[in-house]
């Protein structure tokens, strides 16, 4: 075969480089090993951007992560971050104590939507409301991915599940608690807002969420949460490239996503309960 | 006993009129506990109380919390940061803390529960617990308030030493009754350095610490696991076992009759037992001071003469479940105590009376029994009357 010699030849076997950053270019340096995550899972993704939130604001040496029950447990093994694992539920009140005891350092809670709304709900809200300044990250996908599938308090309506199986039906199975909403109509709290990694736009805006939920505590501003939506292919019984777009169609719909509760002067967003 | 020896760093305060709520928080403050947190339930309040006045003066933290599960959790975050740290209830309370007591056992923080328990119904739940888990908890039971001043501070002291959970089982008379106290620092012996402890230094050095009951460790770094660690733990609770048994016993060597009885109950049987040894019978007593461990073989040794082992608890019979199991011939063991609640179901009941106590022993003893013998001294005849009561 003979090839004209100006004629590049692309390789199709993988991805072009580019200039352009990617969603999959993420510099690695806090992360000790690989997750153990199914395939299209979103949990990685918000790791991933918490992580690269503490490096960019200069925070990694004074950082203490408390870590809840659930798929996103495995993540204390590969986070160069302090941790402590906790009991499901309760990662807002081991934060609460770690923060009283270090208030120098930023402390962080990893918990899923079973964690922190379905056991942890007392937790949270009263955390909250005595405005602690620690950083709370909900890793909401309506569903108890870890035990394979069964319904949360975060479940939406008519979501199937093994434990709600012609889907959540509020007659029999109740109404999904909307977390993020209540928390932000609480006083002591600096900062709420919600967003979806099921797309690259959705990964840039949760990690902007995230930074400014960082800022507020490091600002004392009182008690920060932001909810993630993330993708759960396996606990949704779809296949893992359906996830954004179910994510969408679903959870996006009972969620709507952005800033519930802007940070004090930041202006506020019509819907939000922000302080007067 | 021997292990951890207290010795005082300072000259005692002069002697203050306390209640021991007040003392033992003071005395928790002079150890060094800068973390508490506590949700009111009495007989406990006052400690709490105490705790929110006289903590943010010496720089530490008071958490009225929201329930005693937030509250256990609390302490075991503040805890895991190296701090001293506590919280307390009474045994209701206490029983929504069993999952955090557990997991502090088997992820190594040490931290310290006051149960100020309304009576001795939560022998079983100090001593065997309710969480999870090979675990078990150190648990202190004292007679009185100076006795509970001291054990405060030993108990931080032997949670920081194994990097576990301690309780002290305290009750309403320990809790508010006012006595002479003096107040001082104890040490009890050099401690490991909390290398451990998260402070957040580590982070993106690849030294990064991790608490977890499953000690997976970090990827670069793996710890033991759940089977490594859990048989690590279940290693160094055997040692606890044998290291810390505390007990105390009077007049055990030449006694036919031994009563065993813990905390306050255990100081209405001296006082009971010193009078009939005054009046001849041939009677001891042993005092359980750790539940667990529970000084078994103390136990053992004080009761090897003994015709009979009475136990005298105020609850269904808890801790006779371990005597029967220590003491040298367990067919000699009676029970003597029972249930018994003040009316407003917060205190006790008439039973812990000297009064009380004494008709109970004399009732078990045979009507030819302690007296005479060797000595001779006193007659039966006040023996067999009182047994009519």
């Amino acid at each position: 075969m003979t090839t004209s010699p100006d004629l590049t030849i692309v390789p199709t076997e993988r991805a072009p480089e580019s200039g352009h950053r990617k969603v999959a270019d993420f510099q690695p340096s806090l992360l000790l090993g690989e997750h153990s995550m199914c395939s299209g899972c979103g949990e990685p993704v918000v790791l991933r951007i918490l992580l690269e939130t503490l490096q960019e604001l200069g925070i990694v040496e004074r950082s203490i992560g408390v870590v809840g029950h659930g798929c996103y447990g495995g993540f204390v093994t590969i986070m160069d971050v302090d941790v402590l694992q906790c009991l499901h539920g309760r990662a807002p009140s081991c934060a609460t104590g770690i923060k009283r005891m270090r208030p120098d350092t930023a402390v962080f809670t990893i918990q899923g939507d079973g964690d922190m709304v379905s056991e942890g709900l007392q937790e949270v809200l009263h955390t909250a409301a005595r405005g602690e300044n620690v950083t709370a990250i909900l890793l909401n996908n309506g569903v108890f991915g870890d035990t394979g599938g069964q319904q949360t308090a975060a479940t939406v309506l008519g979501q199937r599940t093994k434990t709600s199986v012609e889907g959540r039906d509020p007659r029999t199975h109740g109404y999904p608690i909307p977390i993020a909403d209540i928390i932000a109509r609480l006083d002591g709290v600096g900062f709420v807002a919600r967003a979806a990694v099921g797309t690259p736009g959705g990964v840039l805006q949760a990690k902007r969420m995230i930074r400014a939920a960082f800022e507020s505590q490091l600002a004392g501003e009182g008690f920060s949460l932001v909810e993630v939506l993330t993708m759960c292919p396996t606990g949704w019984f779809i296949s893992a490239p359906q996830g954004p777009g179910y994510m969408t169609e679903s959870l996006e719909q009972a969620y709507p996503l952005g800033e519930l509760r802007p940070r004090p002067g930041a202006g506020a967003v019509a819907g939000a309960g922000g302080k007067e | 006993m021997t292990t951890h020896p207290a010795t005082a760093t300072a000259a005692a305060s002069e002697l203050r009129l306390m209640e021991g709520s007040a003392a033992i928080a003071e005395s928790a403050i002079l150890a060094g506990c800068r973390f508490f947190a506590g949700y009111p339930m009495s007989p406990f309040t006052a400690l709490l109380e105490n705790m929110a006045r006289a903590l943010p003066a010496a720089g530490g933290v008071c958490v009225n919390c929201e329930s005693e599960i937030e509250g256990a959790n609390m302490v075991l975050g503040a805890a895991s940061t190296g701090a001293r740290a506590a919280t307390g209830s009474c045994g209701q309370g206490i029983a929504l803390m069993q999952e955090t007591i557990a997991e502090a056992a088997l992820n190594e923080t040490p931290l310290v529960v006051f149960n100020m328990a309304r009576n001795q119904q939560d022998y079983f739940q100090a001593t065997r617990g309710g969480g999870w888990g090979d675990y078990r908890t150190i648990a202190l039971a004292p007679k009185d308030v100076p006795e509970a001043v001291e054990h405060t501070q030993l108990l931080f002291h032997l949670a920081d030493h194994y990097r576990v959970p301690t309780l002290l089982y305290g009750d309403p008379l320990i809790a508010q009754t006012r006595v002479g106290v003096r107040l001082r620092r104890l040490e009890f012996g050099d401690l490991p350095p909390k290398d451990w402890a998260l402070d957040g230094t580590r982070g993106g050095t690849g030294r990064s610490r991790q608490t977890w009951t499953w000690a997976m460790g970090k990827a670069n770094n793996p710890g033991p696991g759940p089977d490594g660690q859990w048989k690590r733990i279940a290693a160094k609770f055997d040692e606890i076992a044998q290291t810390e048994q505390r007990g105390e016993q009077r007049y055990t060597e030449d006694a036919d009759t031994v009563v065993v009885a813990f905390g306050s109950a255990a100081k209405f049987v001296e006082y009971v037992v010193d009078e009939l040894r005054a009046e001849g019978h041939r009677i001891g007593w042993f005092r359980p001071i750790t539940l667990w461990p529970f000084p078994a073989a103390a136990l053992a040794e004080a009761t090897r003469g003994a015709r009979r082992v009475l136990v005298f608890e105020l609850n269904a019979g808890q801790m006779i479940d371990d005597v029967r199991q220590y003491v040298h011939d367990r067919s000699t063991v009676q029970f003597i105590g029972g249930v018994s609640i003040s009316d407003t179901g917060l205190a006790y009941g008439a039973l812990l009376d000297a009064p009380e106590v004494r008709a109970r022993i004399l009732a078990a003893l045979p009507a030819t029994a302690s007296t005479g013998g060797t000595n001779g001294t006193g007659g039966t005849g006040g023996t067999n009357a009182e047994r009519s009561l």
